[in-house]
């Protein structure tokens, strides 16, 4: 395997004050400048911050990197030099394949011009070839479900049609190296599940990806490997779900707990709401549990008026965000009406069941709205990492190698000499 | 998921490979750098990506004609007008030196390379920042947005040349076999407008005062380029030094190619050459250096 990336110590600076605008009007220049003569002044010192500072990586061929960190922490920077939109005050980037990139959708679509016209002009902006576009254009305007109205100027679509024709050009992009920022951050539940499934798609076929990212469960489930960017510097670099957990666990990213402060923000609508959701473990919130002991998931919730039975649920993904299982609380109150007042429940997931490694929790709490579940409270995930401090009395025994499975289950083995 | 997908690599990160091999892939490795310390044009880049510049001067062009409500008629509209102000002005009242060619005629086949030049400055000096949403979000030479912004009035020209074809005829007025080299000293005018509409967009980056700037500048201009006197008539000094200005070429080498008038002075129009290709190469210098902040200031 060859490498795509190579990143060798790549350091960008700005001057503070850069970041926003950094044009004046010529009077200013000049008035500041004229002032300087006069009163002998010196260049004021600008205020300066490293966005990337000494930062080097490779990626190999057909790997599919993430790049996550706090907002500032320089994961744009790196995109924007990555895609040469600017360049590095320091180091270099040797980068061998056809780079395509997707930092938003639409870039170039212009309301005047009509459908047709700006998958040409959109195709052409992220670099493909027009016999490219041609040999494609059907596929794509069927991907985007907009036939009828080809031929009518943009400024006349809905926004949704809109956001389905560019992405429909952009996921028709073929190219070795795919730089992706936040695209999943847009659009609704659909058009993120579609974002997702084309870019594995696209990872499936062995093509380079840099995926930058604030959603840890997509990029735990895109990305081989990840990069945690903190204040321009690489905090960790390895596997994805390995940095993720040490992200999250940072208390940069999500956690064992959320919480809530006030009702009225908390997710939820008129029948009930949430206060917040954690992950126990004998009894104390725990980032990191040991996989022999039990871990509760807390949920606590509080109902607002009389309404259908309410009950918690929740569903528990493993480190590449696959479903590890699916749980709803069975318990006595399933089909009682639930009064209003707060509620706690905790469900026990027992201990040398889960894996090691992260999980992470979507908590919900829903009505039954036979035969579908309803959700009306949803919890952004919390997340908890396994660990197998290895004494040899869990699942693996003695063995130290890679343990695969969703679950390590401590089965009860007979033996006998027939 | 893949199955191949379920193992995560062992270590943390893929050692440097020494041995990896050259790919067999067509496309070039690009070696990202900070800014040159002396900026050239990569013309080898630029080919590569000359369909996204046919696309981009197209979108203009298209763009143009579909948000005006008359549309082309502007194209002519413009230095039409002007010529009739221009004739009863310059010509009838302060009887301006003409070539000997009536002066409507005169003036207008002045005013259409003068008009190309003068839209094209005002087109290509805010292509940067009118593209702010292209330039922050992805790569493409730069250069491409000048470029594109030249080609646009060259549809006006055109448009606005059959008039002069028209006026011509009624007039009586025929071309010499010199017309053959109208069509390079347009080329003239477009290298020329593109040196000033590189300088001016790199500018138009730091300094949103340049809209403001350019009509005043193309007015004084105007009046330097031998649009509404004839340049000839001056006394043989102030001629080199307008010389120095590439349009006042561009237009007696037009005019001699179209309406037959005395051919220019090579060594003046050699003079207006150099200028031009200063003009470009300055423009392209200064634009190429300012390329690298354009995402970050814009």
């Amino acid at each position: 395997m060859a490498t795509a990336i190579t990143a060798e110590r790549l350091s960008k600076r700005y001057r503070i004050g850069e970041l926003q605008s950094a044009y004046g009007t010529l009077r200013d220049s000049v008035t500041t400048g004229a002032r300087r003569l006069v009163r002998r002044e010196h260049r004021p010192r600008y205020e300066e911050i490293w966005a990337l500072h000494d930062v080097s990586f490779e990626v190999v061929e057909g790997e599919v990197l993430g790049v996550i960190g706090r907002n500032g922490a320089g994961k744009s920077t790196l995109l924007k030099i990555l895609t040469r939109i600017t360049t590095p005050t320091k180091g270099r980037v040797t980068i061998r394949g056809r780079v395509g990139s997707l930092l938003e959708v639409g870039t170039g679509f212009h309301p005047e011009l009509t459908g047709r016209e700006n998958v040409y002009l959109n195709g052409s902006v992220l670099g493909m070839k027009n016999r490219e576009i041609q040999r494609k254009f059907e596929e794509i305007v069927e991907f985007a479900g907009v036939e009828q109205f080809i031929d009518t100027p943009v400024k006349r679509y809905s926004s949704g049609m809109s956001v389905r024709l560019a992405f429909a050009v952009a996921a028709h992009l073929e190219p070795e190296i795919l730089l992706v920022d936040e695209v999943l951050a847009v659009g609704d539940a659909e058009f993120q599940r579609r974002c997702l499934g084309r870019m594995e798609d696209i990872s499936l076929t062995g093509r380079t990806v840099v995926f930058v990212s604030h959603n840890m469960q997509a990029l735990a489930q895109l990305c081989d490997r990840a990069i945690w960017l903190d204040r321009g510097e690489v905090m960790l670099d390895g596997p994805s779900s390995e940095v993720v957990a040490r992200y999250l666990q940072s208390g940069f990213g999500t956690g064992a707990v959320r919480k809530w402060r006030d009702l009225e923000s908390a997710p939820g609508d008129d029948l009930v709401r949430l206060r917040w959701v954690r992950a126990l473990q004998d009894g104390v919130p725990a980032d990191a549990v040991d996989v022999r002991r039990p871990v509760g998931i807390e949920i606590a919730f509080t109902v607002l008026r009389e309404g259908d039975p309410v009950f918690p649920k929740l569903k528990v993904f493993d480190a590449r965000g696959d479903v590890a299982f699916n749980a709803m609380d069975t318990g006595p109150r399933w089909d009682e009406p639930s009064p209003p007042g707060d509620y706690v429940t905790t469900a026990w997931i027992p201990g040398n069941f889960l894996n090691e490694g992260l999980s992470t929790v979507h908590a919900q709490v829903c009505t039954l709205d036979a035969p579908q579940l309803r959700p009306h409270a949803t919890a952004d995930l919390i997340a908890f990492h396994v660990q197998d401090p290895g004494e040899g009395d869990s699942a693996r025994g003695r063995f130290i190698g890679q343990w695969k499975g969703v679950v390590r289950p401590l089965l009860e083995w007979t033996t006998e000499e027939r | 998921m893949s199955q191949t997908k379920l193992e995560p690599p062992a270590q943390a990160a893929p050692a440097t490979r020494p041995d990896a091999e050259p790919t067999d892939r067509s496309d070039r490795v690009v070696v990202i750098r900070p800014d040159p310390r002396w900026p050239h044009l990569d013309a080898g880049e630029l080919w590569h990506y000359r369909e996204l510049l046919f696309r981009l001067a197209w979108r203009d062009v298209s763009v143009r004609y579909k948000q005006t409500s008359i549309g082309i008629t502007w194209a002519i509209l413009q230095p039409f007008v002007t010529m009739v102000v221009f004739t009863l002005v310059f010509g009838k009242f302060a009887a301006f030196p003409s070539k000997g060619v009536p002066y409507p005629i005169f003036t207008y086949s002045a005013l259409l390379p003068w008009t190309y030049f003068a839209s094209a400055v005002a087109i290509s000096a805010t292509s940067v920042v009118g593209n702010k949403a292209l330039v922050t979000k992805v790569y493409f030479p730069r250069v491409l947005l000048p470029i594109a912004g030249v080609s646009v009035p060259v549809v006006d020209f055109f448009i606005a040349f059959v008039v002069l074809a028209g006026m011509m005829v009624w007039f009586a007025v025929w071309p010499s076999l010199a017309i053959v080299l109208a069509p390079l000293f347009l080329v003239m005018a477009l290298v020329s407008a593109l040196g000033v509409g590189l300088f001016l967009s790199a500018v138009n980056v730091r300094y949103r005062d340049v809209p403001y700037a350019i009509p005043f500048l193309m007015q004084i201009w105007l009046y330097f380029s031998g649009v509404v006197y004839a340049i000839s008539a001056l006394p043989e000094r102030y001629q080199w030094i307008l010389a120095l200005n590439p349009m006042t070429a561009v237009i007696n080498g037009f005019q001699w190619g179209v309406i037959g008038t005395e051919p220019p002075e090579l060594g003046k129009t050699l003079v207006s050459v150099a200028a031009a290709a200063v003009f470009f190469v300055g423009g392209l210098w200064y634009f190429r250096r300012s390329e690298p902040r354009f995402a970050d200031t814009i």
